[in-house]
Order: structure tokens, then C-alpha cells, then sequence
């Protein structure tokens, strides 16, 4: 179904998936499972998880060849979040990290401002940024010109699984936004992947959703289909949907002569 | 002796302001859990978020009946914050010199037990020997004497830790925000302090002596280690000391007020409940029972769903094993509360705190939380 020569391209780098799996909140021997069946090709973890010396790392349970994305969750401010991703960086997970900067504990509402500043800041020491934010147009342009090389707006708060409730907001950033735009968190079925996806978004980011579902490689396999539904939908055109009523059978202007 | 006014701040003592205090306690005097009903219960079970009177509801009697309904959605909730994952850590008693006159527990300064601080050496040797388990956060707890084991000692105590562990959290005497500030410099960022009730008057009655007496300065605790620069603090009241359905209400309500004053805050509740202590046996544990405890528990976590809740070694392995993944998030293992007692070097070994329930080693804490389909998770937080 998928159709390898619709790539998406970020920082440079092509991939033929467009699901990025999370990778918290599993049991760890069932984060396999998941990348297998969803066949994600980019997955995030958190570096505050991997940087453990307990007998299960994370990174143990990550297959070759797949590419990681880190996140700097835990940090509160651009400076921390700057900080971790440098210590990603030296442990060895790549050049790609996610931004996370978080200062409600109840809520995990990005902070917009500081994510740009670290945004700024890490793309100019030549990462590949993927800021977390709440979808705003404004920001989303500083965050292009700050450097980033993807926007991932949030569809509802984090672990929700409410679905595309900021839809209208996203919908702007895909308008007016050349880079990718992945939606990223609060994504809980599968039919919501894929309504963003028709929408034109370029991936579709989950983690709650499929670490709590019952069958953990099923759903993550039902993720991988909705999302590429979604693509194919979005990439055919989708039919006219009328806003009000149907169309007019006899038009208004049907009585013009010459 | 007379006993010294406990509304009253010692010299010393710092004061802020005590907005939250007054809004906890008059919400928890005019709490009348006998007045919900069955449909209030119901009404509380069906929103999201669920409101302060709402909580109240779920913590009344006419909640009970509902336990198998409250136990149910706190593991929906706990599902989607915190997944699978279970937080392992474990205490490190480091000394037990007390300067308070608390009627309920072992360390009291009237109660003859063997008394040891240990020093920097053994600390360490300490330290190792339960980083060699696999643990990497660890709690750092002393009895509540100033001059035994001063903010200074504390500090080293952090330094070291932070050698050995990647999380610190500390349970001691509190302290102004400024001593909260070096101990943060020093690598600790959590800091626990047991309101035990939030009954003044019965609080009272409870702390006889020493600066533990200070009902509002030990209240504010928590908001003077946020001032300080800590990542996070953690609440709980002595269940069965006093009503446990106020005390659970009000502790509830304090972790809602400053989450809501410092939205950065890292929140965490405990549960404990009273236990038997040495030389007092007319305490009785039953006061509350499992499933009272269950229903406060539940109620926390419907409540405040992004909190870690952590369940006590007082309570037997089987409850704790079926709480986790339910509502508690954190589980502490390998539990020594005497001082010197993780075996790093040998030495004077001091006198228990209160008798725990649970002592299993951090493996068979680890491999019972991988039975149940969980993950065991060793550290949550990188320091930068």
C-alpha cells in the first residue's frame, strides 16, 4: 500500500514511513513488537529514559537501521533542553532531537517561547530540530526561521488520546508552512491518525495509544494502515465535502445568455 | 511542662505568605463527607477533570460502594500518565537523632532506642552498597535534629549521592528556602514532608515538642523548597493519626493549590498509614483498613492524575503489587528505615523507625512489577 517514492524528507534524511512511534510508557520487550508491526522508521525515546544503567535499556530494545529521534523531556527551560540534547549527542544518539520544553506538570503544555530559543540555539550547532509546541502560526514561522527542520504541533493534550482537537490551528501551519508538519501527541485511534493525515499533515506521531492498548503490535499495526489510508487520501483529493447543504441542482447563474 | 504556642514561629524560622494554608484549611473544616450521596458519587465518577468537590465525594462513606467503580478509573487515568511504568526507589536512614516530642513515632527523643548518625565514610559505604543493587534514585532521610545532623551534613550527604544515584530526593526537618537552595546546589531536587494531619488542634496534641511543633512552618515546607529551586515536592498526611477523610482531603487540596500556584512543580503523594513502633503497642493499625486506604488512594489519583503516588513498605507485598499499575506509580524496595542497615560497612547499627511490612530486595521488588506486565523503571530524570 505504501508507495515508495512519496518520501519524507527531514533535515535531508528520506523516509517511506510516515508514523513515528514514542517509545514510552511500554513494557520494554513489547516496544519490538511495535516498531516491527507499525514499521516505523523513526522512533523518539527519552533521553532521561535511556540514560540508566539498569540491567533494560531502552536502547537495548530499539532494532538496527531505525533512526532515533530523542526528546529533551524533564526540561523546564531552553538552556536545559539545549543541555540535554547536547548530552544526547555525546551518548551517541545522533543529531536528530525532538524539543521538549515543559513547565506544567499537570497539564505538559509546551512552552512555545523557550522552545524557540532552543530551537535557534541547536540548529545553528547543526542538529536536526523537531520542536514540540502548541500549534500556533506564529510560532511556527520563528521556528522556521529559528532553523527547525520539521513543526510538530500537539493535536490535544499529551496522553489524552482526545484526537485533533486543535484541527482548525493545525490546519493552518499545513497551509502557510513549507516544512513538514507532523502531529504529535494526543492521537488515540487509528481514525484520527488518519484524519490528520488527509488534512495534509506529513506524519502522524503516537505513543500512549498503542503502550496502553491491549494488543500492543496489533494497534500498532492498525496505526501503520490508518496512517497510510490517510496519506493516500490526502495525496488523491480528497471529494468536495459541502460546508452547507448540497449544491444547487439548478444554478443561480443559469440564466445568463452571452 | 508547658507546651509552647504551635501556630507560633520560632526565632529563625522563615515566613511566607499563607494564602494556601488558609484556603486548605477551611475547605477541609467545611468538608461534611456525611452529606454526598450515591448520585454525587456517580456525578464525581463521570467528570473529567474532576473538580475539588468531586474529589470530596469520592473520599466520603457514600463513595464504598463504588470502590470497584473508583478503582477502575484511576487505572485508566494511571494508563495514560504514566503507562506501564513503575518508578523503583529505595530510603537511605542516615541518622536518627530527633528533637521532637512526637507521641506516634520510634524516633521521638523520649523513646530509649539506639541512636547513630552515621559519617561521611559510612554514608558512602552506604550508598554503594544499595547502588550495586541496580537502584538509581534514592531518598535521603534523617530524624528532624538540627544540631545532630545540620543542613551541612545533609549537603555532603547529597554530594555523595549524586555520585552514586541519579535522582536525590531528601525527607528531613524543614528547612527556610535559602538551606532548600544549597541542598538543590548540593544535587537534591525532591524534597517529602509528612503534614502527618492537618488537624491543628490535633496536630497539637501529636507534637509535643521541638520545632516539628510549628504547625505552619512545617506547612509551608513544601513551597519554600519549590522557592528554593526543587524540581518537586511530595505530600501526605499520617493516615489513622486523625479523620483520615479530611486528612486525605486536605492533603489532596495542598498538592492541588501549589501545583496550581507553581505549575512547573513535579507533584507526589504518599500514602502512609499508622503502623506499630517500638515500646508503643496501644497504637492500633487498624484504624484504617485496606479498603479505606484503597478509596484514598483512588482518589488521589482521579484527582491529581499527573502526581507519582507511592505505596509505603508498611503495606504487605500483595496490596502494593496490586496497587501499582492501579494508582501508584512509584514503589520503593530494598527497604532498610534503621540507620546503617544496607550492610555497606560494618558498624553501630541504630533502632527502626516503624516495622515494615514488605522487605523485598530490589530484584524481587523488580521482577514481581515485571509479572504484572509492568515496567520497572530505575530513573526518571536527567540532571543538566
Amino acid at each position: 500500500m505504501r508507495n515508495e517514492n512519496d518520501k519524507l524528507i527531514i533535515g535531508g534524511h528520506e523516509f517511506t514511513s510516515r508514523f513515528i512511534l514514542g517509545s514510552g510508557k511500554y513494557s520494554m520487550e513489547l516496544i519490538k513488537a511495535a516498531i516491527t508491526h507499525a514499521e516505523a522508521q523513526i522512533i523518539t525515546l527519552a533521553l532521561r529514559r535511556a540514560n540508566t544503567n539498569a540491567g533494560e535499556n531502552i536502547l537495548d530494545f530499539i532494532p538496527e537501521g531505525v533512526t532515533l529521534l530523542p526528546n529533551t523531556s524533564g526540561a523546564r527551560n531552553a538552556a536545559e533542553a539545549v543541555r540535554i540534547a547536547r548530552l544526547s549527542r555525546e551518548m551517541g544518539c545522533g543529531d536528530f532531537v525532538k524539543i521538549e520544553v515543559i513547565r506544567d506538570s499537570r497539564y505538559l503544555m509546551p512552552d512555545n517561547y523557550e522552545t524557540i530559543k532552543a530551537t535557534e540555539i541547536l540548529a545553528k550547532e547543526g542538529f536536526i530540530v523537531m520542536p514540540y509546541m502548541y500549534p500556533d502560526l506564529n510560532t511556527a514561522r520563528d521556528l522556521v526561521n529559528a532553523g527547525a527542520a520539521s513543526i510538530m504541533p500537539l493535536a490535544s493534550p499529551i496522553g489524552s488520546n482526545k484526537g485533533l482537537c486543535t484541527k482548525e490551528f493545525i490546519k493552518m501551519i499545513v497551509d502557510e508552512i513549507s516544512l513538514p508538519v507532523i502531529v504529535d501527541a494526543g492521537i488515540g485511534r487509528p481514525s484520527q491518525a488518519c484524519e490528520a493525515m488527509e488534512m495534509g499533515v506529513a506524519a502522524v506521531m503516537a505513543n500512549t495509544a498503542i503502550a496502553t492498548a491491549g494488543d500492543v503490535a496489533v494497534m500498532a499495526g492498525a496505526f501503520k494502515n490508518a496512517v497510510e489510508a490517510g496519506r493516500m487520501a490526502y495525496l488523491a483529493g480528497l471529494g468536495r465535502i459541502m460546508d452547507k447543504g448540497a449544491s444547487a441542482s439548478s444554478p443561480l447563474t443559469g440564466f445568463l445568455e452571452d | 511542662m508547658e507546651r509552647i504556642n504551635h501556630m507560633e514561629y520560632m526565632e529563625g524560622m522563615e515566613t511566607i505568605p499563607e494564602d494556601i494554608m488558609e484556603e486548605v484549611i477551611a475547605r477541609m473544616e467545611a468538608y461534611d463527607y456525611d452529606r454526598y450521596t450515591e448520585a454525587d458519587v456517580r456525578r464525581a465518577l463521570d467528570s473529567n477533570p474532576l473538580a475539588p468537590e468531586g474529589f470530596a465525594a469520592l473520599l466520603s462513606p457514600a463513595a464504598m460502594p463504588f470502590l470497584e467503580d473508583m478503582a477502575k478509573r484511576a487505572r485508566e487515568e494511571t494508563r495514560k500518565h504514566f503507562g506501564n511504568s513503575v518508578y523503583i526507589f529505595t530510603p537511605i536512614y542516615i541518622s536518627n537523632y530527633c528533637e521532637n516530642h512526637c507521641v506516634y513515632c520510634g524516633f521521638n527523643c523520649h523513646n530509649r532506642i539506639r541512636r547513630v548518625k552515621l559519617d561521611l565514610d559510612r554514608i558512602e559505604a552506604e550508598m554503594k552498597a544499595i547502588s550495586e543493587t541496580g537502584l538509581e534514585e534514592i531518598l535521603i532521610l534523617t530524624g528532624e535534629s538540627p544540631a545532630m545532623s545540620d543542613v551541612a551534613y545533609i549537603g555532603e550527604a547529597c554530594k555523595i549521592a549524586r555520585r552514586y544515584f541519579r535522582m536525590v530526593g531528601l525527607e528531613i526537618y524543614p528547612v527556610n528556602t535559602e538551606e532548600y537552595a544549597y541542598l538543590h546546589d548540593c544535587g537534591a531536587d525532591f524534597v517529602t514532608v509528612f503534614q502527618e494531619t492537618y488537624n491543628s488542634e490535633k496536630y497539637e496534641t501529636l507534637h509535643l515538642a521541638g520545632r516539628k511543633r510549628i504547625f505552619p512552618y512545617r506547612f509551608h515546607a513544601q513551597e519554600r523548597a519549590l522557592r528554593g529551586g526543587m524540581r518537586g515536592v511530595a505530600f501526605a498526611a499520617l493516615l489513622g493519626l486523625d479523620d483520615c477523610r479530611k486528612d486525605a482531603f486536605a492533603t489532596g487540596m495542598h498538592a492541588h493549590l501549589i501545583q496550581r500556584k507553581y505549575p512547573h512543580a513535579e507533584i507526589s503523594i504518599s500514602c502512609p498509614r499508622l503502623c506499630p513502633i517500638i515500646n508503643n503497642d496501644r497504637i492500633n493499625p487498624k484504624d484504617v483498613h485496606e479498603a479505606q486506604l484503597l478509596q484514598v488512594i483512588t482518589a488521589y489519583r482521579i484527582f491529581l492524575p499527573f502526581a507519582n503516588i507511592t505505596i509505603s513498605t508498611r503495606e504487605r507485598a500483595a496490596f502494593r503489587d496490586n496497587v501499582i499499575g492501579m494508582a501508584a506509580t512509584k514503589i520503593s524496595a530494598g527497604v532498610s528505615t534503621g540507620i546503617g542497615g544496607h550492610g555497606g560497612e560494618e558498624g553501630e547499627q541504630g533502632d527502626d523507625q516503624f516495622e515494615i511490612s514488605d522487605r523485598r530486595t530490589v530484584d524481587q521488588v523488580y521482577d514481581a512489577i515485571r509479572e504484572k506486565g509492568l515496567q520497572p523503571v530505575m530513573n526518571e530524570y536527567v540532571y543538566v
